[in-house]
């Protein structure tokens, strides 16, 4: 392989190359890449292990069944972040066999941009909590967003997929993503505001 | 100067610094005057940081395990299929 400064990128498609002759070890050096991201994305929005385990499984065996059939216009991280996001929305539409989730519902509405609880953090407001503790307000926050919303935060802002990425991945508009990305923030933030405001302040503490 | 509705419209490009220079300056000078938009900012700033900074990025070595097998059947499977000989490492 000649020397590129590009040479990641480069590696990434040479592995993609060689599983799609059939080079498991290559293929195994993709799932080693991406594995643990692909089972924190599908927990965030499956959230159980369980389903999260399948998801895993089934996205990595997705794409290696259907590795003839990536065209590598976009990169292969967003390729399964896309198959991922379909199980694992599948595994919730399972689950609430009576409502379904879809992730193209109506949500420019405005309504969820409306800021009720204004008030200034504590300087480090994770000090305050353990890590099990924090850890548990973190998700439970995120488990109270809609599914189009915690989808959109955990690809832009946990996995950290550009907007562009988000977009392609979940199939909606760049606009959509901005659009639910803001609401999802605004909706984090007023939650969590009520655990890590610092108490006895007014907002005017800051100026 | 912005309103507070439109400072919210346009908080993620702020945050993300994908909007451009004026944008950043009439946002930056809205809040120097309106203390509600200005504690807004910083908490949802903190709201993102606290996410990226937690959550842990493991994979149980069990699952791991699991899923490497997983992948190994289906790659014999996807052989036989073919008719090509087995598995290469």
């Amino acid at each position: 392989m000649p020397a590129t400064q590009e040479a990641g990128i480069f590696d990434e498609s040479a592995l993609v190359a060689k599983a799609r002759e059939g080079d498991l070890a290559a293929f195994n050096e993709l799932v080693n890449s991406y594995s643990r991201k692909i089972f924190r994305l599908a927990k965030h929005i499956t959230q159980n292990d369980e389903d999260a385990e399948d998801v895993l499984q089934e996205t990595f065996l997705k794409a290696f069944e259907h590795l003839g059939d990536f065209q590598g216009q976009s990169k292969f991280y967003t390729w399964i972040v896309r198959i991922a996001v379909n199980e694992s929305l599948m595994k919730l539409r399972k689950r609430k066999s009576d409502r379904s989730v879809p992730l193209d519902e109506p949500v420019d509405t405005g309504e969820d941009t409306v800021v009720r609880e204004i008030a200034v953090w504590d300087e480090n407001p994770e000090q305050q909590y353990s890590r099990e503790e924090l850890g548990q307000i973190l998700d439970e926050a995120v488990q109270g967003l809609r599914p189009a919303f915690r989808t959109v935060f955990v690809l832009r802002d946990i996995e950290e997929l550009s907007t562009e990425e988000t977009a392609e991945a979940l199939g909606i508009s760049v606009p959509a993503v901005k659009s639910r990305l803001l609401r999802a923030r605004l909706q984090l933030r007023e939650k969590l505001t009520r655990f890590f405001k610092r108490k006895g302040d007014d907002v005017f503490a800051y100026m | 100067m912005l309103t507070c509705k439109e400072f919210l419209q346009e908080l993620n490009d702020y945050l993300d610094e994908t909007g451009d220079i004026e944008l950043r300056r009439r946002i930056e000078s809205h809040i120097t005057q309106c203390p509600n938009c200005f504690v807004i900012l910083d908490t949802t700033k903190k709201t993102i940081q606290v996410y990226k900074g937690v959550l842990p990025q493991t994979l149980p070595p069990d699952v791991h395990s699991r899923l490497l097998k997983a992948v190994e059947r289906k790659c014999t499977e996807k052989k036989l299929r073919a008719g090509l000989p087995g598995i290469q490492h």
